[in-house]
């Protein structure tokens, strides 16, 4: 059979939901960064699999795609530079230790 | 005129107002206001005097004051023959009386406040005589007696003289009672109040016969009260509790002569009761207070109690002459004694201002330390007396012969009253001005040691006293043809001849009289203890007021006090006990309504912070602070978006 | 035939490198798994005929951002390899949770009709791409590079040592 946009659209999905599954579940600041990463990326295939199977005639998808790429570095490199600092200061970067805002 | 006569109470009614406020920084700290008053009055009074004598037509002024539906209830003043005499008398008399005062009450801490009563009295006197109409004289008749109650207590810090107020406002109430009623069945059969209405409607015959007779006494009951007549007189002698020109004023020359005034006024009323009813029992309530009166006399020591009882005995005269149809007679009589009398209490005034005492058994051989007072006195005791030519003579006279013409009984009773009392009044005077100084024995006692001749304020009144005792007694003299008959009379009564036998009996009475309290007071020719034994029980009658006070006290007095505790006790306990009730029902519903503050609505605003705190306690379990959690909650809020963009 | 497979192999390389990434106790193994990933992304992409944000994910991601992640983690305490529990307590919660999403996801990509279109990318995806940023999506362009200096800026202000 064809691969289809759904196809593209289950791995997307997959990859998101495993993303998610880390952000939710990592003690490492970074790690949760790491599932960001995916998360991203998992909206990047959505959106050149839709450019591929709904709008070809134009590269919309494409464009979208590198802006969430080019946002994804940015954040990557500003939550980066946080958890140094934050290190830096409470000399752990484990989420679960980080609780000075609690009541 | 009617100005003149409307302004002659407003006189000493502004005066009691100026002093009453401004008292104090008056000139002669309110006296000279009170007596400028007056002698402005008796200057006013002498001009309608002299209109009236000149042939003047009596004057009249009213105004309408109460509009009752159509009719208007007026009212205001007149001026007669009857309104001038009274006048002068209050006006003259008062005049002297209170510059007297101002030096008999020299000293006095309330001095101020004894001028301002003095000219309410004066204005309230002086506005029942002119009145014209039975309101006016019903108000005149009741601030006479306010005054009266207010100067007799006015040394209220003595219990006695507080107790003797009290006494004279009561008694007089009583027969002001039986006035009211008089006044309330005129009012009620004819619709008026006015004197010239009351006439014509007996004129009418719309009041008469046994209505009118009731009218009359009921009337006649208010006399009673205020001139002291038996059986109301029993306030008179207590009432010497005042400062004595009060006694003068008041209690001598003018509030007790309202009475008489009053049966002149009305004499058409008391004429024209069917044969002569209402006058007959006039004439004897007044004979027979004259009698007793005087019986009572002798036996006083208290030289002001002499006095008063002789007031109460002559008034009795006065009313015995108008009910014996000497209607001139009577008001003579009124016009002199307030002369003498008001003389006969000034001099007892110096006598007591000097002496310090009222006891004439502890005075003695004061002729030639009081000269002026001495003279004056005797003066006014012999016109008591009634000796020729002196002013009481010829009233005296004039009133014993219309009762020897119209009510001989009377005329017998009348005559032993002049034998007794000129035996009473010189009595007095042996006691007090003449034999042996008995107060020079009681030296260190308490009382005054060295008495003196009174202040020329004081003796320059007694002597204008004594000149009118003296002489005013010939403006009824029938050889100078009775011009007072002339100007004051009774339209519808016959004129009655002197008498030469009535007078020559009623002198040479007074002369017994006379000689007989010499023999035992002057030339020792019984002792007067003899006499008194002789005489036992109507001595100590005499002496215990004819129980007149014992018997009011046992049926009046008592029952009176035994009501007022019972009621008392009612209010104490019954309208106290309600009251507190109420207050304890009310306290108990605010501790009800504390309880119910306390639990419910303080619990609701409890509940509130209870709810509020449980649920801040429970939602802050959200604050982990963990950056984890957080983005839980974000996740399930996402999926949560998503299931409701399935679902709809 | 062969796309299919390529797809395949290509979803397992993208997959499984992405297991490991969020379940290793190791954190470095976890940032080295990344690399694999994003590989198989790329490829994704390639099948799907856009070569041009192939090559940029290449750049970009495996590049430079799984290089930034490994740095950070040699600076901060993961370098020391030590095995450190790695998972937190909301490992049940976010099962559900994720698990939760990614089905529904699926169920409604499956349940979805669609609008496929017919047609083929432009040629140059190059050309197309550059023409777009700097005629229809100027703005985004312009912001991103906006946002991209912002950032920069951020990163060493908030990178920086406090002297």
């Amino acid at each position: 059979m064809t691969v289809g946009l759904t196809h593209y659209l289950v791995v997307a999905a997959l990859l998101f939901g495993l993303g998610l599954y880390g952000i939710l579940t990592r003690r490492n600041a970074v790690a949760i960064l790491m599932g960001i990463e995916l998360m991203l990326n998992a909206a990047n295939i959505n959106l050149v699999a839709f450019n591929r199977y709904v709008a070809p005639a134009a590269v919309a998808g494409h464009v979208f795609a590198l802006v969430v790429i080019t946002l994804a570095a940015c954040e990557a490199a500003v939550g980066l530079a946080l958890v140094m600092a934050v290190y830096r200061n409470l000399e752990t970067i484990h989420v679960d230790e980080i609780n000075l805002m609690k009541w | 005129m009617v100005i003149t006569a409307w302004i002659i109470p407003l006189l000493p009614f502004l005066a009691f107002w100026l002093i009453l406020f401004f008292g104090r920084r008056l000139p002669g700290r309110g006296a000279y206001v009170a007596i400028g008053a007056m002698l402005l009055a008796a200057l006013a009074s002498f001009r309608l005097f002299l209109h009236l004598a000149g042939g003047g037509e009596p004057l009249h002024s009213r105004l309408d004051w109460l509009v009752l539906g159509e009719r208007a209830l007026a009212v205001g003043i007149q001026v007669d023959a009857l309104t001038t005499v009274m006048l002068l008398v209050v006006t003259v008399v008062g005049s002297m009386i209170f510059i007297y005062s101002v030096g008999y009450m020299h000293g006095e801490a309330r001095y101020p406040r004894f001028f301002a009563y003095m000219s309410l009295f004066a204005a309230s006197m002086l506005l029942l005589v002119l009145a014209d109409n039975f309101l006016f004289l019903y108000v005149g008749w009741e601030l006479v007696g306010l005054c009266s109650y207010l100067l007799i207590g006015f040394y209220f810090d003595r219990p006695a003289a507080a107790r003797a107020s009290m006494k004279a406002f009561i008694v007089t109430r009583i027969g002001d009672v039986f006035m009211f009623a008089g006044i309330l069945l005129i009012f009620f059969t004819i619709g008026e109040l006015g004197f010239e209405e009351t006439f014509a409607a007996v004129e009418q015959g719309r009041l008469s016969g046994g209505l009118l007779t009731a009218v009359a006494l009921l009337l006649f009951g208010g006399a009673v009260g205020k001139s002291a007549q038996v059986p109301l007189h029993v306030w008179l002698p207590d009432a010497m509790e005042g400062p004595t020109p009060v006694s003068a004023l008041i209690h001598a020359a003018t509030m007790v002569a309202a009475g008489v005034y009053l049966v002149a006024r009305l004499f058409l009323i008391f004429f024209a009761s069917p044969g002569h009813g209402a006058l007959t029992v006039v004439a004897w309530v007044g004979g027979i207070s004259a009698l007793m009166a005087a019986t009572i006399a002798v036996v006083q020591d208290d030289i002001k109690r002499v006095m008063a009882y002789s007031t109460i005995s002559q008034l009795g005269y006065m009313m015995l002459g108008l009910g014996t149809l000497g209607f001139t007679a009577g008001i003579f009589h009124l016009m002199t004694h307030a002369f003498f009398k008001a003389l006969l209490f000034l001099g007892a005034g110096s006598v007591i201002h000097a002496m310090g005492t009222n006891d004439i058994k502890r005075m003695g051989g004061l002729a030639r330390v009081m000269p002026s007072t001495y003279w004056t006195m005797l003066i006014g005791g012999l016109a008591l007396a009634g000796i020729f030519p002196l002013a009481g003579f010829w009233s005296k006279d004039e009133i014993l012969t219309e009762a020897f013409h119209n009510n001989p009984p009377l005329f017998y009773l009348g005559l032993v009253t002049s034998f007794i009392t000129a035996f009473y009044v010189m009595r007095v005077m042996f006691y007090t001005f003449l034999g042996e100084r008995r107060w020079e024995q009681s030296h260190g006692q308490p009382g005054s040691a060295h008495p003196h001749e009174s202040p020329r304020v004081m003796t320059v009144p007694l002597w204008i006293l004594a000149i009118f005792a003296a002489f005013i007694g010939m403006l009824g003299a029938p050889f100078l043809g009775n011009p007072f008959h002339a100007f004051v009379r009774f339209e519808n009564g016959e004129a009655v001849p002197f008498n030469v036998t009535v007078a020559a009996l009623s002198t040479a009475v007074a002369l017994a009289g006379i000689a007989a309290a010499a023999a035992l007071y002057r030339w020792r020719v019984i002792s007067p203890a003899t006499v008194r034994r002789a005489l036992q029980p109507l001595t100590v009658l005499a002496e215990r007021k004819y129980y007149f006070d014992d018997l009011y006290a046992l049926t009046v007095v008592r029952p009176v006090m035994w009501a007022t505790r019972a009621l008392r006790v009612f209010d104490l306990y019954v309208i106290d006990g309600a009251v507190n009730l109420l207050g304890a029902v009310v306290v108990w519903l605010t501790r009800l309504y504390r309880v119910f503050d306390l639990y419910v609505v303080d619990g609701v605003v409890n509940l509130l912070a209870w709810v509020t705190g449980r649920l801040g306690a429970a939602l802050r379990y959200v604050q982990t602070g963990r950056a984890e959690n957080y983005l839980l909650a974000i996740a399930v809020g996402v999926i949560l978006i998503i299931l409701g963009g399935l679902v709809r | 035939m062969g796309e299919l497979a390529a797809f395949i192999i290509l979803s397992a390389l993208t997959l499984i490198p992405a297991v490991v990434v969020v379940t290793s106790g190791n954190v470095v193994r976890a940032a080295m798994s990344l690399i694999p990933s994003f590989l198989g992304v790329t490829g994704l992409f390639v099948l799907l005929g856009a070569e041009f944000v192939a090559g940029i994910q290449i750049l970009i991601y495996a590049g430079a951002i799984a290089v930034l992640i490994l740095f950070v983690i040699m600076l901060t305490e993961g370098g020391t390899g030590l095995a450190i529990r790695q998972l937190n307590e909301q490992r049940l919660p976010g099962i559900v949770v994720a698990g939760a999403l990614t089905i529904g996801l699926v169920v409604l990509v499956l349940r979805t009709a669609w609008p496929l279109t017919a047609g083929t990318l432009p040629a140059s995806n190059v050309t197309a791409i550059g023409t777009a940023f700097l005629t229809d999506f100027i703005l985004a362009f312009e912001i991103s590079s906006l946002v991209l200096l912002v950032s920069l800026v951020g990163a060493l202000v908030i990178a920086r040592k406090e002297v």
